[in-house]
This record gives C-alpha cells, sequence and structure tokens, in this order.
C-alpha cells in the first residue's frame, strides 16, 4: 500500500507518530502528479518549491510540538477560486490569468493553522459557472475513471486531484452542487456545509448568497476533520454564522438506529437514470437495515428550483463580475480608444461564453422592467423552496438521494446543450437555495465503470446527522480508487496506488484506465462507438 | 415678460460621516494622504473581498433622521447600485434603494419670508467612490480610492423649496443640525457636503410641476444661488421662446456663471439595483432607537435659550456663538474652565471673529484650545497682563495655540507694578520735561497725561496704568 492510498486523517497520525514525514507525502503526491497531469490535468498552479518548503517547515512544526492537529503536515489541494497570497489565483479565466492575490481566503487560512501543506490550485469550470469544468479556460480536466469523461464540476480538478491521489484532500465551493455533483463522478465524498458555516472571505464569488465552501476527500472521517478545521465564524464575512457546534467529528458515530430518513419521490421519476436510481435506493436499504427509519414522501416545488437558482445566481455573478474590467488587475486588452472599449474589448477578450451568457442573464433579469417578473419571483420560488424542506425536516433527520441523475457523461457532451446541462444540477440546487448541508459519498459503480453518489441533505446545523448516516453507510462498504496504474510510470513513489476491488460497491473497478495509454485510447474509441449507437 | 414663474426645487444632499473608518471596512477616512495609501482589499474591490458595515454609519444616519424629524424603516438594507466607472472599484455602488433608513422627515427654515416646513423624502446610506486624476502630462488617468468606501449619507428633500434664499437656508439648517449631531463637519469646500440642485419653472398658479434639470458640481452656498437664478432664468427663456426644458444633467461653472448639459435622461444608466447578498439586513430595535434619542445633544434652539438663562448673554451674543457647533463648543469648554462667560464670549466674538474675518475663514476654522484662552483671561484678570498686551497674546494663541502663562514669561510681558522703578522712569522724564511739570502746576491736567504715556511708552506698554497714574500725580504735585 501506497501513501497515496492513505486517507488525510491516517496520514496526519502517521505524520504526527513520526512513521512518515510531511516531506516524503509531499513528495509522493507531487511525484504523483508528475506522472498524472499530462494526462488528467486536475491543476492549473503547482509550485513544487513552495510546496516542499511549507512541508519542511510544518514538519518542525509538529516535530516542535506546535501543530497538533489531525490534518498537520497533510497536503491539500485548493480550488482556483480561494485567494492565496503569493499563488496565482484564475477561477480558471483568462480575465485573471495573471492575478496574484494580496491575501489568504479565510478558509484556506484555517487550513494553513491546522498545518497544510497546499499542493496547488485545481482547475474548476470559469467562475465556478458549469457542471463539467469544461468551462476552465485552461484545459478539461479528465474524470480518473474514465478519460473520456468529465469529472463534474466546478469543483472538477479538486474531486479528480482526490481520486487520482494527486492530493490527499481538497477544498472545493459548491453553489449549485459544485462539491457534491463532481465529488459522485469522482468516487469521492464531500460536504457542502450549511450556509454561513464556511467564511466566504476570499472566495471569489460566483452567486454570493449560494456560495458555499467545503471540503473534498476519500471518506466521510476526513470530511467532517476537514471541515471541523475550515469553519469559523468569521467577523470579515458578514453572512459567517456564529455556531458552537462545529465539533462535526463528534458525529463519526456508528449509529443510526431511530434517525428517520425521507425518501422524496420527486427526486426518483422522469430523468433519472436506472443504473442510479437502483444503487441509491439501495444505500436506502442498508441504512434501513442499520435500524433508520426509511420513508418515501412528496418535497414538492423540486421543477422550480432550476429555473429559480439560474435566476439567482446569474444575477448576483452579473453584479460580482463587473470588478473584472480590465482597469486594476487582471487582463486587459492591447489596443483600445477610450475607456468604454478598453472596458468592452478587455470583457469580451477575457470572459468564456458560459460566463458570457450568464452574465447576460443576470444582467437581463435586474434590468428595469423585468426585475420583478424574474428576480422577485425567483427569490419567492427560494422561499417556498426553503418552506418545503422545512416541512420535510418537520417529519425527517435526513432526505436520502441522487447526486446526479446520471454518472460522468462524456467530454463535450454537455456544452453543447447548456439547457440540459442546467438540468443534470435539479438534486443538487435546490440545497443551495436553502441554505442546507449535504454530502455525498459513493455508493456504487455503474455499467461504464463511473462511480454514483449517494446524496445526504439535512436541516440547516445539522451537519451532524447527515455525518452520522454518511459514516454509518460508508462502514459496509471500502473505498475504491480508479485504477490508474498504467499511467503511473515505475519507480515512482505512490506507484502501487492502484484499487483494492471494492466489497460493497459491485462495480468493475479499472474498467476505463486501462493498463496502458494505449488501452485507454482504445477504450475512448470504443466508448465513442457506443455512444453512436445510442 | 407677462407671464409670471414660479421655481420649484428639491435637493439632494450627500454628507460624508465623521466615521474614524470606512462603511464597510477598516481603513481610515482621514482627509489627504498619499495616493492609494487608506485602502485594502474591500475598498479596493479585490476578487474575493466582503464588505462588513460600520455600526457607527448607522448610528449617526439614525440620529441625523432623529433630528429631522424622520419615520425609521427599523429592518434597513442595502442595494447595489450596479455601473461601470474607474472610480468605483466594484462597478457596483452599495447604496439603498428599496429600504432606505429614514423616510418621510422635515425641517423648518426661516427666511425673510417667515418660517417654513421643508419636507425630507428620505436618508439614505451609500458608499463614496474614488477619485480619478487626469494626468495631462502622460495623457492617461489614475485613480485613488482612498475616498472610495467613505460613508456617505443622501438625504433627499422633497420639491418644497421656492427660491435661492429657501435653499441656502434649508443647507444651513442640514449642516447645523448635522454637526450639532458630531455627524460630519459638512464643509462644502472640501466635499464632505455636496449638494445637487432639482430645479423646474412652471407658470405661477400650475398644479403640474414642469420638467427639471439637475445640477451638480456646486462648491459654495454663492455657487448654489448663483446656479439657480442661472438655472431658473435660462429654463423661464426656454419656455418664453416655446421650447422644451429637457430633463437633464448638467454641470455648473461658477467661473464662467453658467452650466452645461452633462448628460440627458435617454443615456440615463439602468442602475439594476438589487439587495446586496454580501450584507445581512440592518435591524434596528426600538431600543436602539431609543438609545440614540437619549443621545441626542442638546440642538440649536435649546442652547440659544440656555446660554441667556445660564449665562446671562445677550441674544446678540447667544446667536453668534451657537451659530457654529464648534464655536459653541469653545465657548463652554473656555467657560468651564475659568468661568466669566461675558468675558469669554467678547473675545470670541469681536477678537477671534476678526481674525477669522481676516483670514476669510469661518468659526470651524478654529484651532487653539480652550484652555489657553482661559489661561488668558485670567492673567488678565489678575492683572498679570493689561489688556493691550492680553490682545497681542490672543493673537499667538489664535494663531499658534501657545500657552500664554508660559509665553508672558518668556517675553517677560508682565505688568510692571513695582513703584520703585517706575519712581526711577518718571523722575526722569520730569527733570527731562521740566515745562510740562510747570504746566501741570500751573493746572494744566493735560500735561500730566503727557507724562503718563511717557511712561507706559518707556515700559513698553507692560506698566500698570493705575499705578502710573497715581506715581505720576504724586510726583508732579510734589
Amino acid at each position: 500500500m501506497s501513501i497515496l492510498d492513505l486517507t488525510a486523517v491516517a496520514l496526519g497520525k502517521k505524520i504526527r507518530s513520526g512513521e512518515v514525514t510531511s516531506p516524503e507525502a509531499a513528495k509522493a503526491v507531487l511525484a504523483r502528479m508528475k506522472a498524472l497531469e499530462p494526462v488528467l490535468n486536475c491543476y492549473v498552479t503547482i509550485d513544487e518549491e513552495q510546496t516542499l518548503e511549507q512541508a519542511a517547515r510544518v514538519q518542525k512544526e509538529i516535530e516542535e510540538g506546535r501543530l497538533t492537529g489531525p490534518l498537520a503536515g497533510v497536503p491539500v489541494a485548493v480550488k482556483d477560486n480561494l485567494c492565496t497570497e503569493g499563488m496565482r489565483t484564475t477561477c480558471c479565466s483568462r480575465i485573471l490569468e495573471n492575478f496574484t492575490p494580496a491575501y489568504t481566503a479565510e478558509a484556506v487560512e484555517n487550513l494553513k493553522k491546522a498545518g497544510a501543506v497546499i499542493l496547488g490550485k485545481t482547475n474548476m469550470d470559469e467562475f465556478a459557472m458549469g457542471s463539467t469544468t469544461e468551462t476552465s479556460a485552461f484545459g478539461v480536466t479528465r474524470n480518473p475513471w474514465n478519460l473520456d469523461h468529465v469529472p463534474g464540476g466546478s469543483s472538477g480538478g479538486s474531486c479528480a486531484a482526490v481520486a487520482a491521489g494527486e492530493a490527499f484532500y481538497a477544498l472545493g465551493s459548491d453553489t449549485g452542487g459544485s462539491i457534491r455533483q463532481p465529488s459522485a463522478f469522482c468516487g469521492v465524498t464531500g460536504i457542502k456545509p450549511t450556509y454561513g458555516t464556511v467564511s466566504r472571505y476570499g472566495l471569489i464569488a460566483y452567486g454570493s448568497s449560494l456560495d458555499q465552501i467545503g471540503p473534498v476527500a476519500k471518506d466521510v472521517t476526513d470530511c467532517a476533520t476537514i471541515l471541523e478545521a475550515v469553519s469559523s465564524c468569521d467577523k470579515k464575512d458578514s453572512t459567517s454564522m456564529e455556531r458552537k457546534d462545529l465539533d462535526f467529528t463528534s458525529a463519526l458515530v456508528e449509529d443510526v438506529r431511530g434517525l428517520r430518513i425521507g425518501i422524496p419521490r420527486d427526486y426518483f421519476g422522469e430523468g433519472l437514470d436506472s443504473e442510479v436510481k437502483e444503487a441509491v435506493l439501495k444505500a436506502a436499504q442498508v441504512l434501513a437495515a442499520k435500524g433508520a427509519v426509511v420513508e418515501e414522501f412528496d418535497l414538492s416545488l423540486v421543477e422550480y428550483a432550476i429555473p429559480a437558482y439560474y435566476v439567482i445566481a446569474s444575477a448576483e455573478a452579473s453584479s460580482n463580475l463587473s470588478r473584472f474590467d480590465g482597469v486594476k488587475y487582471g487582463y486587459r486588452t492591447r489596443e483600445y480608444e477610450g475607456l468604454h472599449s478598453m472596458y468592452k474589448k478587455s470583457r469580451s477578450q477575457g470572459f468564456g461564453p458560459e460566463v458570457k451568457r450568464r452574465i447576460m442573464l443576470g444582467s437581463f433579469v435586474l434590468s428595469s422592467g423585468y426585475y420583478d417578473a424574474y428576480y422577485l419571483k425567483a427569490l419567492r420560488t427560494k422561499a417556498l423552496i426553503k418552506q418545503a424542506f422545512d416541512r420535510a425536516f418537520a417529519r425527517f433527520d435526513v432526505i436520502l438521494g441522487p447526486a446526479a441523475p446520471t454518472t460522468a457523461p462524456r467530454l463535450g457532451e454537455s456544452l453543447s446543450d447548456p439547457l440540459k446541462m442546467y438540468l443534470g444540477d435539479i438534486y443538487t440546487i435546490s440545497v443551495n437555495l436553502a441554505g442546507l448541508p449535504a454530502m455525498t459519498l459513493p455508493c456504487g459503480i455503474g455499467s461504464k465503470g463511473l462511480p454514483i453518489g449517494l446524496q445526504l441533505i439535512g436541516d440547516c446545523f445539522q451537519e451532524k446527522k447527515i455525518i452520522r448516516a454518511a459514516y454509518t453507510y460508508e462502514r459496509t462498504r471500502s473505498y475504491q480508487a480508479p485504477a490508474l496504474d498504467g499511467y503511473l510510470a515505475a519507480g515512482q513513489p505512490g506507484a502501487a496506488g492502484g484499487s483494492e476491488p471494492g466489497a460493497a460497491g459491485g462495480g468493475c473497478p479499472g474498467a476505463a484506465g486501462g493498463s496502458e495509454p494505449e488501452a485507454a485510447e482504445t477504450s475512448r474509441q470504443a466508448a465513442a462507438t457506443e455512444q453512436e449507437v445510442q | 415678460m407677462g407671464r409670471q414663474y414660479e421655481t420649484v426645487i428639491g435637493l439632494e444632499v450627500h454628507v460624508e460621516l465623521a466615521t474614524k473608518t470606512k462603511i464597510f471596512c477598516g481603513c481610515s477616512t482621514e482627509f489627504g494622504g498619499a495616493p492609494n495609501t487608506h485602502t485594502c482589499p474591500v475598498c479596493t474591490g479585490m476578487p474575493g473581498s466582503l464588505p462588513v458595515l460600520n455600526k457607527q454609519v448607522v448610528e449617526y444616519a439614525l440620529a441625523v433622521g432623529l433630528a429631522t424629524n424622520c419615520s425609521i424603516n427599523q429592518h434597513c438594507k442595502f442595494d447595489r447600485k450596479n455601473y461601470f466607472y474607474p472610480d468605483n472599484p466594484q462597478n457596483y455602488q452599495i447604496s439603498q434603494l428599496y429600504l432606505p433608513i429614514c423616510h418621510d422627515g422635515w425641517v423648518e427654515i426661516e427666511t425673510a419670508a417667515g418660517t417654513k416646513r421643508i419636507g425630507i423624502h428620505e436618508i439614505h446610506m451609500e458608499e463614496d467612490a474614488g477619485k480619478l486624476v487626469h494626468d495631462e502630462w502622460e495623457d492617461c488617468s489614475l485613480v485613488d480610492y482612498n475616498r472610495s468606501g467613505v460613508p456617505l449619507i443622501e438625504i433627499v428633500s422633497e420639491p418644497d423649496m421656492r427660491s435661492a434664499d429657501q435653499v441656502i437656508a434649508y443647507l444651513e439648517k442640514l449642516r447645523l443640525i448635522i454637526q450639532y449631531l458630531g455627524a460630519s463637519d459638512c464643509k462644502l469646500q472640501e466635499g464632505s457636503m455636496r449638494a445637487d440642485v432639482n430645479l423646474s419653472v412652471r407658470e405661477a398658479g400650475a398644479l403640474k410641476l414642469g420638467t427639471r434639470t439637475e445640477m451638480k458640481n456646486l462648491n459654495s452656498f454663492k455657487a448654489i444661488a448663483r446656479a439657480i437664478e442661472g438655472e431658473r432664468q435660462r429654463q423661464i427663456e426656454l419656455l418664453e421662446e416655446g421650447k422644451q426644458v429637457v430633463q437633464e444633467t448638467r454641470r455648473w461653472d461658477d467661473n464662467k456663471e453658467s452650466s452645461h448639459a452633462m448628460r440627458s435622461k435617454e443615456d440615463a444608466q439602468d442602475y439594476r439595483y438589487f439587495p446586496d447578498p454580501d450584507l445581512v439586513p440592518v435591524w434596528i430595535s426600538d431600543e436602539w432607537i431609543a438609545r440614540v434619542r437619549a443621545q441626542q445633544p442638546e440642538m440649536r434652539t435649546q442652547k440659544l435659550a440656555r446660554y441667556q438663562k445660564e449665562f446671562a448673554l445677550p441674544q446678540y451674543d447667544a446667536e453668534i456663538l451657537t451659530g457654529s457647533k464648534h464655536l459653541a463648543d469653545v465657548f463652554e469648554e473656555t467657560v468651564a474652565l475659568c468661568g466669566r462667560p461675558k468675558e469669554v464670549s467678547n473675545w470670541l466674538m469681536t477678537d477671534a471673529m476678526r481674525l477669522l474675518k481676516e483670514q476669510e475663514q469661518d468659526a470651524s476654522a478654529l484651532s487653539f484650545s480652550p484652555a489657553n484662552l482661559a489661561k488668558l483671561i485670567r492673567l488678565v484678570e489678575e492683572n498679570v497682563i493689561n489688556r493691550t498686551v492680553a490682545r497681542t497674546v490672543f493673537e499667538e494663541i489664535f494663531a499658534h495655540d501657545i500657552d500664554p502663562e508660559a509665553y508672558v514669561e518668556a517675553k517677560g510681558l508682565k505688568v510692571v507694578s513695582d513703584e520703585g522703578a517706575l519712581q526711577k522712569v518718571i523722575q526722569d522724564l520730569l527733570a527731562a520735561n521740566p515745562q510740562s511739570v510747570a504746566d501741570f502746576k500751573a493746572g494744566k491736567e493735560k500735561a500730566m497725561g503727557f507724562i503718563v504715556g511717557q511712561t507706559m511708552r518707556a515700559m513698553k506698554g507692560k506698566a500698570d496704568p493705575a499705578v502710573v497714574n497715581k506715581l505720576v500725580r504724586e510726583m508732579m504735585a510734589k
């Protein structure tokens, strides 16, 4: 077993006991990155020197007894919309291609205090707008389970990196499912906490009223531990909450007896892949067998979540992104005549098509004469959706459903039909509108060899309930990593990072990766043929 | 011109609040400072930065609202006003549109025409923008964000004013109220108080309002009065010629005493206002309102009455002293130290006002410490210096805030009442002027005045005049 197969918490334990050092762990990941990045492209910025320097410094502090936390010395990947002082932060947009912030996001600062070693910045959809990581200005990230498929998005780089052993854990952000959906597509675990739990200071805003930062990791224990470390009441963020119940690891208890789990029928209707449905319902049965009380119910209003979300998020984005104008930082067009020409050309050249689409949509719904018809109506819909969840949580502790209607789509498939891509967010989006905590964790492997994710939704501030349910479920299976042996050159540390066949997943691990690059190519062609037949 | 016209004026007044830090970050609000030194990620619109409301801004806005008889929106919110301009680092200004903190108030003004109530439509809180500097030499524009995020309140009046007199009276009233509350120093020249004038004319007796224009760039009361007169005439001329007034924003040029159009209504931008999701709604509790109300300082009317009653000052003195919050503060602090209110009032109203006038400044420019004026008054009272000397010492206090005790000591300005020293000087003068002695003895009192004057001169004004008088009379009579 390689270091790279360890969870963040397991690695932290070994570092504290002296079995492994932080620089050793960092070197192992950096070597893995070197081998896999040409294939996967999880990162947009890597600074090996800085990483090793941090690891050495953290190691010293651990040895001197100054750093004692569970994540001390463990290398982490950070989504590229979180500001990192001295390290390029681009939101994967041309417009911020050369932007280096003068300060670090609060969540990353909290991790640094916990002794994290930052590996680099991960790829994402431009300004977190997208569900596939394909709108990035710096190329797509490939799904480590099958290179022809997307990793999901927008935190696709973070999730793929964790799945591929290119990071022990990662930070992502979730505005409409951007942590949960790619976690599901990459077979890892992610949490979007209750709005206000993690400070947004330093997170480059997409939809301010919906954005939350959260962890992506190999298991529930890691996620709870990381969330505990990044959460804080931050005076610099007015929407930050003062919570006294941030001891999320206390919920790592294998016990769901009496836990009331609701299955929303609305989440299992038309549009849901049968194999996803099957795997998710099977997970519910597992929890029922463990003593949970599982019951179906009608959540209602689900179909209104997507339009409400795209109105609100785009409206906020159109305003949030107006600061990128070529005046103060970031990209400025070379030739222009006067101020307005500079604005127009800088923004036209700097933003990609999906970002422009949402800026236009957002500007439209806020413009005079349309504000009431769209923006206000969307806000009212948002309030109704929250009420529907309130009613549900009067009956249930946890809502269980799929994270996405399908497994990861093929590259290129989604962007050609953005409306279809938007519809893929149906199970995740209403959680953001209602400000709820939710997590996804793997519950099986589909017929294409791609992971299936289970989503657990809790009431506001009830992360512990979903963590307990997730932990209990997770104990019935074992972690599966994608087979990437073929891409790992011999002699590299971590070369043995393959996967143990899953005990409960019932999938076919490694079906996509192949053992050699050529094999992957073949499988890509095979998949393409299959696509045409459909 | 056979037709009579009525002028209808409403004002939008921006006031910079006197908070130490900016509205949404901890940067200093101090005026001046090298460009971009009072800045941080928040007030320069860096990606990922977030605003946090300065509570003192709400407190000041609330105080001004209560003092102007406004209703308070206890649940108020901030909205984003979206527009692109480089002095606005986020390309949106955080302001209040839907739920401003105060609404529906009024103030009473007095003009030659009598007393009038001017309605206040609303008061809202917002952030100021930075400043663009056009560098003609380099042919480029630079931006200084020191002022970006300085808190403002905008006071929007109803269109209740009919003349420049009323406008000036309204502005002076607002200025006094706000200065008394300590919410701002309200200096038009420095831009801490800015007024935009909305003006329209209509035929006398007409009910419907005419088309209005908005006049900007008014930096003094005089400029405001001139701009109102200029715009009134311009609009009347247009109507007389059968033309129409265009709804537009105009910029006043006080040097040319004329205005030019900046932008018309057609160019008006759609600001796409929406609630700022980075800020939480402000809840102003009954207790908060009660506390601010209880903390409201004594306003001018009460002070005016008190000065006459408590200090037995003439109404004239009380009016001048309370006409500036700063002057009233200096007065009260000085009286607290040395008593003698009428004496303090005299110094401020005569000597201080004269010096201010010479320098073309108003009372807010007084910068000496009350302790030094109090000391001066005590020096005179205890006859340590005489009044002539005191006047020159006061000029030093006014200009350099010197400590009069140390100054008098160092410059040797104390009254000389040592009879021996004086007798010697007088003896010498009498010896040198036998004619004067003879005249005096012959009954010419005038001759004594000459010797007294010469003695004072020889003593460089420091002698005690009473003692000199006594000694000269005695010695001449011998």
